[in-house]
Order: C-alpha cells, then structure tokens, then sequence
C-alpha cells in the first residue's frame, strides 16, 4: 500500500469508524451464515464421514453425482422443481396483476381496504396451518370434498393423499391462494403511484375503462412484472419446502409429483442418511440456481435495461 | 354513463366478494371444526354446519395442557427476540450502506448483495450449525440460523433511507455535532417509521410461522414452538392412521381432531390480530423498499 493510500485509508477510519462499527455485527452474521455453507459445498465431491467432518472426509471427486444422476429422481426433481415455478410464476403474476387492476377500479376507500386486509389473511397463516386447512377439505373419510360435495352428488369418495394425479393442480392452487394477496399489494402499490393525469388524458381522448386498463395501467405495471418475474426466475430452481413437503403430508405415493430438489435434499440429509445424493442434489442447486440469476438478469439487461437488478 | 360506471362498480364488488370468501371459508371450515363436538367431527367429517358444538378442545387447551401454552411460550420468546435482533442488524447494515460518502460502501454492499445470487444451501448449513456450533436443541437454533438477517430486507431498508432522508438532513447534524449513532437514532429512523413497521412485520411472520428450524435442529419437547407442535401432530396423526398396529407407544396420546384445529386457531390469531396495526404503513413501506429497490 502506497502512503497516498495509507492516508487516505487512516482518514477513512477516523472519520467514519462509527459506521463501520455498525456494519460489523451484520457482515458477521453473513460471513457465518451465508459465506461459510458456500465453502462447505465441497461436502459434495467428498464420501461423507460424519466422525471425520466436512474437511476431514475422503475426497471422491464426481462420484456423488454420477450417483445422483444415474437414478430417476435427478430427473423428477428438476423436472418438478422447474415445472411448478414456471406455472406458479405465470398464474401468480397473471392473477396478482388482475387483482390489482380491480383493487385500484374499485372507488370505495373502506371496501378497498377491507379487500385488502382479507385477500392478505393467507399470507399470514403458517404452511403448516395451511396443511391443515387442506387436510380438512381432502382428508378421505372426515374431508369435506368428499363428505359434503361428492357423496351427496353420489360421486365415489377420491382417497386423495394417495392419488397422484391432482396434485399438481392442488398445489398451484394452495401456492395462488397463499401468494396472491401479498404480490397483488406491489402491484396495487405501482397503480397507486401512477399519474392520475395519464388517466384523464385517456378520458380525453375517449378511452372506455378497459382501454384506460390497456393503455394506462398495464404499462405503467410493466417495470414491475419485469423485476419480480426476474426475482422469481432467478429463484426458479428453488422451491417453498413446506408447500412440497408439509402440505402433501410427506406421502410415498405422492413424491413423483411432489418431490422437489428441497424435498430431495432434506429426506436425503435427515431421514433417509444419503448425505452423498443430497449433497450433491444441493450443490447441483446452488450451481443452477446461480447460473439462472446470472442468465435472467442478463436477458432483462438487453430487453429493458432500467430493470436489471444489477 | 353514469349507469355504466355503477354497473362496472357492482362487478368489481362481486369479483371481491368471491375471492374474500375464497380466502376466509377455509379458515371458517377450520374455526368451526375447532368447535365441533368430536363425536359428530368423525361422524360427518369437516362440515361449516356441524350439528353438535363443544368448546371442550379450548377448555381443554387453555386449562389443562402444559405443552400448548409452553409452545406458545416459546413462539412469542422467538418472536419478541428474533424480530428485534434481525431489525437491530439489518438497521445497522442499511444506515451505512445508504450514506454515499462512505469508503467501501460499494464493496460491502457486493458482499451483502451476493447472498442472494448464491447460497450453500441445507446440507452444509445444517453441518456447519450442529458440528461447529453445537446449536442443536438449544434455544439459540430457533432464532439464529437463516432468520436473524437476509440480504433483501437490507437492501429494502437502504433503499427507504436513500429515498427518504436526504443528504442535506444528515448533513446538518453532523455540522452540529452529533456522532452517526445518534443521527441513525434522533434523525433517520423516525423519518423512516413505515419502512421499520414493514420489515417489523414480515420478520415477526416469519418468526412465528417458522417450523423449519425446528425441525431441523430441535427434537427436544421442551423446546416446541406453536408451529412445531402443529406439524408433529398431524404427521403422527396421519402416521397412525396408515400404520398396522394401532397401538399408540407407551405414555403418548394423540391429541382429537378439535384439540388440533383449534391449536391451529391459535396458533394463526396472533399475527392476525396484529396485522391491521401495521396496515398503516404496509403499503407505503413495501412501495418505497421493494418496488422502487
């Protein structure tokens, strides 16, 4: 280090130690909660010992993962994994979008807010509530569906945690009903801050409320859909573990079409001990994941530069 | 035209009024079979018009059982606890990195914003919390791992603070002499009261919520949050109910149908309960941290 640079770092220090004091505790807890695992990583290429430790254990190279691939689950994972945040993305956003659109129509402020308040209940109730919430409706002898709306149209009872076949629709909608109150608030939040006199201009000019819609709003909502659907590809190889895991009840007979990388990760590591699968299903997750944030962000870069998030 | 505007007004209400039903019946049909006579619960199955009522399973809940009102207990510890830590870090991480005089600003916030590119994932986090900090079973594993600070609500924070305490403001009370601690204290944090009401919130929703800690690192009774406690039951219950020998094992009964929803009553009011003090400045504070972020 030069003394120009030594300087200017001591005049750094003094004048400004209190703030990098307050930045301490923060970075630490990264370092440690964050920044350590990416280094524990290496647990992937290793033949786990737990007497040994990560660092201690033996080194076997690629072998986890010719393991991991050469079984069907690489395949059911990823397919799974990508599959459902693609339809949760799409049908999310549509559906939030509406929402907001309608919120910002509605010209009752107590309406608006009670609205408001009821399509956020949801958000606020645990994944595990939310099993139960699902359980009451499909439990096979006491469930609703099949005690108050089948047997009385003299429909056979469905023994629905043991049927595969609905549950992909079953989860886009438990993940819409969860999700859709919270990002119809951002997207409300974005209506909110929109000019009113780009409205009255379209008055003007004859527009009815759908062309309003149209030519107003959807616009004006466009640099937010770009960022959250960014922030949501780029999460894309990640899945909510409690919607896989806790509200399918952990079923055998439902894991081809439940079982997600998270899923795959958490029974390998805590209930089937195949740390070796799993760790390499997670690093094969940390990897992906990183390249799809990096490829997402590039692509918004080119299409729409202002949105990028970096 | 006038006649055309209240129609569209009346179909928006309806749209609403669906999807408000959409969002409270499950939870009606939850409420109701928490007060549901048990006998009739297994009879007709879940049912919004039960014959039979009983408020046995809050009796039971809120007199008898320890268990519960230990999980409670310990929910609101971890609530109270880990919302003020997280809020105290991430505070103290965004004031910095807002102040765009400050050396290095960019490089710490490189440092922040990476977490949310890359991760390490389970695997190795659950290594590193139970070998090299022993967290299993203790207090501390329900507050610290993954919870205590993330990136996001940083840079949502930073952005608030850009966007709402100017420069100048600062400025001035440096020039009267007052240390950094005091301006993020006196001057910025009452100016940015939404965004603080914000992050207060969702931090505290996540604490109460959250039942992955606890499952990762705690098997220990005594240490069972709310939500804990509602996932062992309703995976044992189901595990019974699909295992060959019906005997329970020695000294564990298995909680009814009633005692278990109306714990998952319970265990969702508080947040519910809380929430529309800090609608206020929900809106506002998700606006200026997240969209414009």
């Amino acid at each position: 280090m030069n003394t120009t640079g030594f300087k200017r770092f001591r005049k750094a220090i003094s004048k400004y130690w209190m703030l990098y004091l307050m930045v301490a505790p923060g970075l630490c807890y990264l370092l440690i909660n964050n920044y350590m695992p990416m280094a524990g990583l290496t647990v992937a290429f290793k033949q786990y010992n737990a007497q040994k430790g990560i660092w201690g254990s033996n080194f076997v190279g690629l072998k986890n993962f010719e393991f991991l691939f050469k079984t069907k689950d690489a395949w059911t994972i990823t397919r799974n994994t990508l599959g459902y945040n693609a339809l949760f993305i799409v049908f999310g956003t549509v559906l939030a979008v509406a929402v907001a659109i309608l919120l910002n129509e509605v010209r009752s402020d107590s309406a608006r807010k009670i609205y408001q308040t009821v399509t956020l209940i949801p958000f606020m109730i645990s994944m595990v509530v939310v099993s139960y919430l699902v359980y009451a409706f499909l439990a096979t002898d006491t469930g609703f569906i099949n005690n108050s709306i089948l047997k009385p149209l003299g429909f056979d009872a469905v023994s629905w945690y043991s049927d595969s076949k609905p549950w992909p629709v079953i989860l886009v909608i438990v993940n819409l009903w969860k999700g859709f109150g919270y990002s119809s608030i951002i997207y409300y939040a974005t209506l909110v801050g929109i000019n009113r006199e780009y409205y009255e201009a379209a008055v003007i000019d004859g527009a009815n409320r759908l062309q309003q819609i149209r030519y107003v709003s959807l616009p004006g909502l466009k640099s937010t859909i770009i960022t959250l659907t960014l922030l949501n590809v780029g999460r894309i190889f990640y899945s909510d573990f409690g919607l896989f895991y806790q509200v399918p009840m952990n079923q055998g007979a439902l894991f081809d079409v439940t079982n997600t990388i998270d899923t795959y990760v958490f029974r390998g590591l805590m209930q089937t001990n195949n740390i070796g699968m799993s760790s390499a299903a997670g690093f094969y997750q940390s990897l992906v994941g990183f390249v799809l944030v990096l490829a997402a962000n590039a692509v918004v870069r080119k299409v729409s530069p202002e949105d990028a998030l970096y | 035209m006038v006649e055309a505007k209240k129609g569209f007004q009346i179909v928006f209400h309806i749209a609403f009024i669906l999807l408000s039903l959409a969002c409270l019946l499950p939870f009606a049909l939850l409420i109701i079979s928490s007060i549901t006579e048990e006998t009739a619960l297994i009879r007709y199955g879940y049912t919004f018009f039960p014959k039979e009522f009983s408020f046995d399973a809050y009796k039971y809940l809120l007199v008898d059982s320890t268990a519960i009102l230990r999980g409670y207990g310990i929910s609101i510890m971890t609530t109270v606890i880990g919302t003020v830590a997280n809020l105290t870090l991430t505070t103290l991480l965004a004031y910095p990195l807002s102040r765009k005089d400050l050396p290095g600003r960019n490089t710490i916030a490189f440092v922040v914003f990476f977490t949310m590119l890359f991760n390490g994932g389970l695997v190795p986090s659950y290594m590193m919390w139970t070998q090299t900090f022993h967290i299993k079973n203790t207090f501390a594993a329900l507050i610290v791992p993954n919870l205590m600070m993330g990136a996001f609500y940083v840079i949502m924070m930073r952005t608030y603070f850009t966007a709402n305490v100017p420069d100048a403001v600062i400025e001035a009370a440096r020039i009267d002499g007052a240390g950094e601690g005091r301006i993020l204290l006196r001057i910025v944090l009452p100016m940015s009261i939404p965004i603080v009401a914000t992050l207060a919130l969702l931090v505290g929703l996540q604490y109460w919520n959250d039942w992955l800690n606890g499952l990762y690192y705690v098997n220990n009774d005594n240490l069972f949050s709310i939500q804990v406690l509602l996932y062992k039951m309703l995976m044992s219950a189901e595990f019974l109910k699909s295992s060959a020998s019906t005997a329970l094992p020695m000294g564990i009964t298995l909680p009814s149908t009633g005692i278990r929803m109306a714990v998952a009553v319970l265990g969702s009011l508080p947040m519910l309960i809380v929430y529309p003090f800090f609608q206020r400045y929900f809106v506002k504070g998700i606006v200026i941290g997240a969209v414009k972020g």
